[in-house]
């Protein structure tokens, strides 16, 4: 499904800001694979997702999606394989758009785009059934512009556009962190039907380690551009947050320098 | 009271030559609309594109050519200089702003060359030109200047018509995106440099298109023609934009945005004209656009900054101080939740 081997990125090389962001990272995930990925500032677990993404191109190793290396397509080539949510809920939508506009902007990723309607008659049917899902009274503001949406309200439909033509791979980086508590637990639960549903392979940044414990099959702890931590299955389901934090000491032979994630580690 | 009657006259007798003129620039403001507003990004390649528009069609006139097709070709013509731009910007990284000042520079030297001189007329008594100052003058009588005027009303019509078709495409709406947020346009499959440049393309066609039409409503091509086209661009689009609002609310749709650029063209040349009236010499029409363009630019600033602004914030800190702590804290969060 998508396995990386050896990735490495570099940024300003050869400057004063030299940051060798990726140090060879491999992984390999599985069809209907759900992975929470944890980490310190700056560990890379924001690089590693725009390197999947083709935000930039890789400096070395091998990004395989269906068997298929990547590396040398630009992001929105690759899109036809990725759905993303980004952290700042302006990112994945157009404001000066309608709501069904955006929606239908994502119905085509991956699709060569003519001189047909940007949406039509039967779509807006069927997104006003998809929104109607979402149960946040967004089916009768269709026409509305995104803009005008709060913005856990533009994560939900974010997140609705990156499954809404199924993704190879989704990639989710810390998609609840810029919402209030309330609302990120109604995204994150929102985030866990769509996958499952749709039985979609799925990578999650988040911070807050009782989630990332809770949700997806496979957790991975990064440091320093590396994974320095892999742990699936029955394993997974058995960590508690106290046991993270002692293999991060352990791998990185640093304190956990991440305030927010200490500060997180409480509640799920 | 005999002056001001004879300037209103004066004014009137005025009108359909500036409602004309106002609509042909109207063409070019369209053209600014989709880089400046829908595209984002200020494209001086117009000052130089409607001048090539207007010098293709004249010498391709002048060579025999029909009028139809030689202002097809100054349409291409305008493509192609958004296509330098385009490039510029999109294949070897040079900033927006900077590249299109670089082909408006460079295109005053193509004008030129395609002219072969400063200033190339062509007289409507011997070609078919499309439209004519000559006819849209009061002593022509309402017939002629209706018709006149009618063609041109027409194409501004079919432009917005064709224009309202293609941003509803699906290729369209990937320019409305890349626009908006490139980021996004991207994760979404959408090729963002292409996207610009198709833009960038279609806009400066659409100027070169209102060069043809307007050398051929002056009866020449001049190489200066262009010096400031894009500030009156811009000023219609700004202009149109406030009306527009102003009239329509939430309702002000695609169609309507476009119709309020044309209508935003005329206002400016009727204030123009008004300006002029007053005896100010026709040497100050571009600190004039200027002006204008900047008093509108300005507006949303200021009436931002004025209700979110350092020294209301100490006026009501200051209010607050005398009247107790506790109401200040709500209002003084409000203020300065969007302060940056
Ligand atoms: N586009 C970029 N340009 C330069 N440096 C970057 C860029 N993106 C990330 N970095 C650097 O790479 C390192 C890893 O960043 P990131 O992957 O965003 O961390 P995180 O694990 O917190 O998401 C950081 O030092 C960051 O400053
Ligand atoms: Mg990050």
């Amino acid at each position: 499904m998508l396995t990386l081997t050896d990735v490495r990125k570099t940024f300003n090389p050869g400057t004063i800001n030299e940051r060798k962001a990726l140090n060879g990272v491999s992984l390999s995930l599985d069809d209907g694979d759900f992975v929470t990925i944890i980490g310190g500032n700056g560990a890379g677990k924001s690089t590693t997702l725009n390197a999947i993404a083709g935000v930039w191109p890789v400096d070395g190793g091998i990004i395989e999606i269906n068997g298929k290396n990547v590396v040398g397509l630009p992001e929105h080539k690759r899109a036809a394989f990725i759905g993303r949510v980004f952290q700042d809920p302006m990112t994945g939508t157009a404001a000066t758009m309608e709501i069904q506009e955006n929606l239908a902007l994502a119905k085509r990723r991956g699709q060569m785009r003519g001189l047909r309607w940007g949406i039509t008659k039967k779509e807006r049917e069927e997104y006003h059934e998809l929104l109607k899902m979402l149960d946040l009274g967004l089916e009768d503001r269709m026409t509305s512009k995104v803009g005008l949406l709060s913005g856990g309200q533009r994560q939900a439909l974010t997140l609705l556009m990156a499954t809404l033509k199924k993704p190879d791979i989704l990639l989710l980086d810390e998609h609840t962190a810029a919402l209030d508590p309330k609302t990120a637990a109604k995204v994150l639960e929102l985030s866990d039907k769509i996958i499952e549903e749709n039985h979609l392979t799925a990578m999650m940044v988040t911070h807050n380690m009782a989630a990332a414990i809770k949700h997806g099959n496979r957790l991975i702890m990064m440091s320093n551009g590396r994974i320095i931590y892999d742990v699936k299955g029955e394993e997974k389901k058995k960590l508690t947050v106290d046991m993270l934090l002692q293999k991060f000491e352990e791998a990185s032979g640093a304190k956990l320098d991440n305030d927010r994630m200490l500060l997180s580690k409480g509640d799920a | 009271m005999d002056i001001l009657l004879g300037k209103l006259s004066q004014f009137a007798s005025a009108l359909p030559g500036n409602v004309s003129q106002g609509l042909i620039w109207g063409v070019l403001a369209i053209g600014v609309y989709i880089t400046y507003k829908i595209l984002d990004f200020a494209d001086l390649t117009v000052d130089g594109s409607i001048t090539t528009g207007g010098a293709v069609a004249v010498v391709l006139i002048l060579h025999g050519v029909p009028v139809p097709v030689a202002m097809i070709c100054s349409f291409l013509a305008g493509c192609l200089a958004g296509l330098a731009t385009g490039l510029m910007n999109t294949l070897l990284g040079i900033p927006g702003i900077l590249a299109s000042i670089l082909t408006q520079i460079a295109l005053y030297s193509v004008n030129l060359a395609v002219m072969g001189q400063a200033n190339l007329p062509v007289s409507v008594d011997k070609f078919p030109l499309f439209v004519s100052q000559r006819f849209t003058a009061v002593a022509n009588g309402p017939q002629s200047v209706i018709f006149e005027m009618g063609k041109i009303i027409l194409v501004v019509g079919l432009l917005i018509a064709l224009l309202y078709w293609f941003f509803g495409t699906e290729y369209g709406f990937t320019i409305r995106a890349t626009g908006c947020n490139a980021n996004m346009a991207r994760a979404q499959g959408i090729n963002t440099k292409k996207s610009t440049l198709i833009a960038l393309v279609l806009s400066n066609g659409i100027v070169g298109f209102a060069g043809g039409i307007l050398a051929q409503y002056s009866g020449n091509v001049d190489v200066n023609m262009g010096r400031g086209a894009i500030v009156i661009g811009l000023a219609a689009v700004i202009i149109g934009d406030v009306l527009g609002r102003a009239i329509f609310g939430k309702h002000f749709n695609f169609v309507a945005r476009l119709t309020f650029t044309a209508i935003g063209a005329i206002i400016y040349f009727l204030v123009l004209q008004i300006v002029m009236l007053t005896g100010l010499p026709s040497t100050f029409n571009k600190l004039f656009s200027a002006v204008i363009v900047a008093i509108f630019l300005a507006v949303p600033y200021i009436k931002k900054t004025s209700k979110n602004s350092y020294r209301r914030a100490a006026r009501n800190s200051a209010k607050a101080k005398l009247l107790g702590a506790e109401n200040s804290e709500e209002e003084g969060a409000v203020e300065n939740a969007d302060a940056d």
